[in-house]
C-alpha cells in the first residue's frame, strides 16, 4: 500500500462510497416500502400555497387549535411560494409534507403519492358532488375538497343605471348578455371583460354543453359543435367590441379593469369580492349568476383538496387534522378570512346568511364544471390559452381542431 | 453568474504521478491530494453526481416519486429525446418554439451587450474623463442587483399603464401592451408593410413543427423588453472585463500608431481591438452561455406568455419537470440545451481563431 498512486485511488474509492451512500440512504429511499405508522403525538408538516398573510395565519390558528387538543402533537405550517414545484421536490426526495393542499388541475399526477382516504370520512356525502367528482380517480375519492370558488358576473351598478338599464335587463341568456354589453359599451368603457384563458372562456363552452374532455377524462371531445358554438360566441363578443380582454384596455386582469371602471361587467370568481373591498372600495357593484347558454346554466369551479402523503408516518393523525380543518365552523372561519366557499353543504345556509354578497357564486355550485385534472393536459391547455388569446382574429374551428389533436396525443390515443 | 463555475472551470488535471528526480516527492503528491480532496468531494457530490443522475433520468421513465434508481424506473432509450426532435406534436412544437425564442434572444443580446460593454469601457478608459469613479459604479450597478428584483421593477415599467407607456404618450405614441401581442416584431413590421398575416409561401413548410413564418417571426414585443432588461443588467459586468483589459494594454503601441498617423477609428479597429481578442472571446463565450440559459427573468416576468413567445428551453425544462411532471423529457431538454451551447461555443471559438490564422499567414 505504499505505492504512490494508492492515495488517489483511495480518494476515488472514498468518493464513490460517499456517492453510493447518498444515493441509497438519506433522501433517496425506495418508495415501494410502505411507511411504518407511528401512533401517539405526531409532528406533522402541512403545506399550502401562500396566497397572502391572512390565509397563512388562519391555517396556523386552526392547526394550533387541533394540536393543542390532540395531546402533544405539533403542526408546522409551510407556505409554499411555488406549491407544485415544492411538492414535486418533496415527493422526489421521499420526504413530502404529511398534509398538503392539492390544486385540482394537478390532482391526478399526485394521486399515486397520496393516501386515498376520502371514502372513509364521515362527511363524504356532505361534500358538493361536483367537487367530489373532481377529486375522484378510478372510483376512489382521494382527498376531501377544502373549499371552492366559482365564476359569476359582476356588474358596475353606476354604469348600469347610467346606460338606462334596470333589474329587468339583468342578462339571463347569451342574447341578453350581448345586448346589455352593447348598451354598456361607450367611449369611456367597454361592456364586458374577462381574462383570456380557458379558466374564463371555458365557462362559455360549458354553457353551450361542451368541454374539451369527456366526463371520465379518457377521450378528447374538443371539436364538437357545442364547443364550436361556445367559442364562436366568445369570438363574436370580442369581434363586435362589446367585450374585451383586460390587456386590450390596459389592465392586468379583469378585476383591475372592472375596479378601475374600464369595464361595466366582468366574469370573475369569489376572490374579487375581497379584492374590490381592498383596492376599489368606492365602486358600487352587484354580482349575478352567469347567463345561461343554449345548454343551460354553466360556470367553472376552482378547488383544492387536503392531500395526505402515502409516505406519511402519521396518517391517522393527519386524517384527524384534516377532519378538524373540515369542520363546518372551521370552514366558515376560513371563508371569512380569505374569501372561499365551504365545501360542505351543511355550511351552506349559514354561509348564505353571513355572506349575502357571495350568493351568486354559491348559486353556481350546482352547475359548476371542475377543471381538467390531468397534468399531462397542462401543455395542451397552455397552448389552447395561447390560441384563445388570438381571438377574435383566429378561427374557432381551427383552434378546436388543434385542441382535439393535441388532447388526443396527450391522452396517448 | 453561477454558470461561470459550472461550465468553464474544469478541475485542474491531476499532477502526473511522482517522477523520480524532478517531480514532486511522494509526500508532496499525497499532501496535494489531501488538499484537493474537499474540492473533489464537493465537485463529485454537487456536479458530477446530479449531472449523472439527470442523464439517467433523461433516458428513463422516472415519475418523480422516490429514487430514480429504484427497480420501478425503466430504461426507455431515446424516447424522451425522440418526443422533442422527431415526433410531430405539441411537445416538439413547444421545444422548437423555445429554441426559436432563445435563438432570437441570443442573437440580440450577445452583440448588443458586447458592443455596449466595450463602448462603455472605452469611455471609462479615457484619460481625461472626470468622475470616473461615479460612472464606473453607475455602469456596474445593475449587474450587482438581484435579477428577480430588477425583473419585478421591469414588470411595473412595462405594464400597459406603466412608466414606459406613459413616457411614450408624451411623444404622442400609443404604447403597445408589452406583454400581450403574440406576434414577433419582424411579423409586426412585415404586416405593417402590407405583407399578409400568414404568407402561404412561408406557412406551407417548416421545420420541427414550426412553419418558416414562425421561425422568422423575430422576438415578440415581450421578449424585446426582456432583451432590454438583460442587456442593461449584464453590460456592467462585461464592461468591467473590457476595462481591466484596456488598463493592461501598453500605451506605447497606441502612441506609435498615433505617430504613424492613424486616426481614432483606425487605432480602435486595428490596434486596440486585436489586442482585446482574448477578452472578447471571454465576453462572447460567457454571454453565449448565459443567454442560452436565461431563466430568472422569464420565470418572474412572463412564464412563457404571451402565446409561448418568451418560452425558453431552460424554463421549458423546468416547467416540463416540475409542473408537467415529465421528468425524463425535462432532463432531455436540459441536455439538448447543453448540446446547443457546446456546439455554438465551438463554432464561436472556430470563428475567432480563423481570423487569427489568416492574419498570421499574411505576415
Amino acid at each position: 500500500m505504499r505505492h504512490p498512486r494508492s492515495l488517489p485511488r483511495t480518494a476515488v474509492a472514498a468518493a464513490g462510497l460517499l456517492l453510493t451512500l447518498t444515493a441509497c440512504g438519506g433522501g433517496f429511499d425506495d418508495s415501494t416500502a410502505p411507511a411504518t405508522q407511528q401512533s401517539g403525538p405526531a409532528s406533522l408538516k402541512l403545506m399550502i400555497a401562500s396566497s397572502g398573510g391572512a390565509e397563512l395565519t388562519a391555517v396556523q390558528d386552526a392547526t394550533a387549535k387541533w394540536a393543542a387538543a390532540s395531546g402533544g402533537s405539533k403542526v408546522q405550517v409551510i407556505a409554499a411560494n411555488d406549491l407544485p414545484q415544492q411538492l414535486s421536490q418533496g415527493f422526489a426526495a421521499g420526504s413530502p409534507p404529511d398534509v398538503f393542499a392539492v390544486d385540482a388541475t394537478k390532482f391526478q399526477s399526485y394521486a399515486d403519492e397520496m393516501l386515498p382516504y376520502g371514502d372513509s370520512v364521515s362527511y363524504k356525502d356532505d361534500l358538493y358532488p361536483t367537487l367530489r367528482t373532481t377529486f375522484t380517480k378510478d372510483g376512489k375519492l382521494y382527498c376531501v375538497p377544502k373549499d371552492f370558488s366559482t365564476l359569476a358576473l359582476a356588474i358596475n351598478t353606476d354604469q348600469w343605471t347610467a346606460a338606462g338599464l334596470t333589474d329587468n335587463d339583468i342578462p339571463k341568456n347569451w342574447d341578453q348578455l350581448k345586448a346589455a354589453a352593447q348598451k354598456l359599451t361607450t367611449g369611456g368603457h367597454t361592456g364586458l371583460v374577462f381574462n383570456d384563458t380557458r379558466d374564463r372562456v371555458g365557462a362559455f363552452l360549458v354553457q353551450a354543453g361542451g368541454w374539451p374532455l369527456d366526463a371520465d377524462q379518457k377521450k378528447a371531445t374538443a371539436d364538437t359543435p357545442q364547443n364550436l358554438q361556445g367559442l364562436t360566441f366568445v369570438r363574436d363578443l370580442l369581434a363586435s367590441g362589446v367585450a374585451k380582454y383586460p390587456k386590450q384596455i390596459g389592465a392586468g386582469d379583469s378585476g383591475e379593469a372592472f375596479g378601475q371602471g374600464k369595464a361595466a361587467m366582468s366574469v370573475d370568481g369569489n376572490w374579487m369580492v375581497g379584492g374590490m373591498t381592498k383596492d376599489y372600495p368606492n365602486v358600487k357593484y352587484r354580482v349575478v349568476p352567469l347567463p345561461a347558454g343554449p345548454a343551460g346554466a354553466g360556470t367553472l369551479s376552482f378547488t383544492q383538496c387536503w392531500g395526505i402523503a402515502a409516505k406519511s408516518k402519521f396518517q391517522d393523525q393527519a386524517k384527524q387534522l384534516v377532519d378538524a380543518l373540515m369542520q363546518p365552523q372551521q370552514e366558515l372561519a376560513f371563508a371569512k378570512t380569505f374569501g372561499v366557499m365551504p365545501s360542505r353543504q351543511s355550511a351552506r345556509t349559514q354561509y348564505q346568511q353571513e355572506f349575502p354578497q357571495q350568493a351568486a357564486f354559491l348559486a353556481g355550485a350546482d352547475s359548476a364544471h371542475g377543471p381538467v385534472t390531468l397534468t399531462k393536459m397542462d401543455p395542451v391547455l397552455t397552448d389552447f390559452d395561447a390560441q384563445i388569446q388570438q381571438l377574435p382574429g383566429a378561427d374557432p374551428k381551427q383552434i378546436l381542431k388543434q385542441l382535439q389533436t393535441n388532447t388526443t396525443a396527450a391522452l396517448g390515443q | 453568474m453561477t454558470t461561470l463555475l459550472t461550465t468553464t472551470s474544469t478541475p485542474a488535471a491531476p499532477p502526473s504521478p511522482a517522477r523520480r528526480g524532478k517531480g514532486p516527492s511522494r509526500r508532496e503528491g499525497r499532501v496535494g491530494w489531501l488538499f484537493l480532496a474537499p474540492t473533489l468531494v464537493v465537485l463529485a457530490l454537487f456536479f458530477v453526481l446530479p449531472i449523472g443522475m439527470a442523464l439517467w433520468v433523461s433516458v428513463s421513465d422516472w415519475t418523480g416519486n422516490g429514487s430514480p434508481f429504484s427497480s420501478r424506473v425503466h430504461f426507455v432509450g431515446g424516447d424522451n429525446y425522440a418526443a422533442l426532435l422527431t415526433e410531430p406534436g405539441l411537445t416538439q412544437r413547444n421545444f422548437a418554439t423555445s429554441i426559436r425564442n432563445n435563438g432570437y434572444f441570443v442573437l440580440f443580446v450577445v452583440p448588443l451587450q458586447t458592443a455596449l460593454a466595450l463602448f462603455l469601457a472605452m469611455v471609462l478608459n479615457q484619460r481625461r474623463l472626470k468622475g470616473k469613479q461615479f460612472f464606473r459604479t453607475a455602469f456596474y450597478f445593475p449587474t450587482v442587483t438581484s435579477s428577480v428584483a430588477i425583473s419585478v421593477v421591469f414588470l411595473f415599467l412595462f405594464s400597459s399603464t406603466g412608466t414606459v407607456n406613459a413616457a411614450l404618450k408624451l411623444f404622442g405614441v400609443d404604447g403597445p401592451s408589452w406583454f400581450a401581442d403574440p406576434r414577433g416584431v419582424f411579423q409586426i413590421v412585415l404586416n405593417g408593410l402590407g405583407v399578409p398575416k400568414n404568407p402561404a409561401a412561408l406557412t406551407s413548410h417548416g421545420f420541427l413543427g414550426l412553419t418558416w413564418w414562425d421561425w422568422l417571426s423575430g422576438p415578440s414585443v415581450a421578449m424585446c423588453s426582456i432583451i432590454v432588461l438583460v442587456v442593461w443588467t449584464t453590460t456592467g459586468g462585461f464592461m468591467l472585463m473590457f476595462y481591466a483589459a484596456l488598463q493592461n494594454l501598453p500605451p506605447g503601441i497606441d502612441e506609435a500608431a498615433l505617430i504613424d498617423g492613424a486616426n481614432g477609428w483606425q487605432r480602435f479597429w486595428r490596434v486596440t481591438l486585436p489586442q482585446l481578442r482574448p477578452t472578447l472571446f471571454l465576453v462572447l463565450t460567457l454571454g453565449l452561455i448565459g443567454t442560452w440559459q436565461v431563466f430568472d427573468q422569464i420565470y418572474v416576468l412572463s412564464r412563457g406568455a404571451p402565446a409561448n413567445t418568451t418560452l425558453t428551453p431552460a424554463y421549458l425544462s423546468y416547467s416540463t419537470s416540475f409542473i408537467g411532471k415529465e421528468w425524463g423529457q425535462g432532463s432531455a431538454i436540459a441536455f439538448l440545451l447543453f448540446l446547443v451551447i457546446v456546439v455554438l461555443t465551438l463554432v464561436q471559438r472556430w470563428l475567432l481563431k480563423e481570423k487569427d490564422g489568416k492574419r498570421r499567414s499574411r505576415r
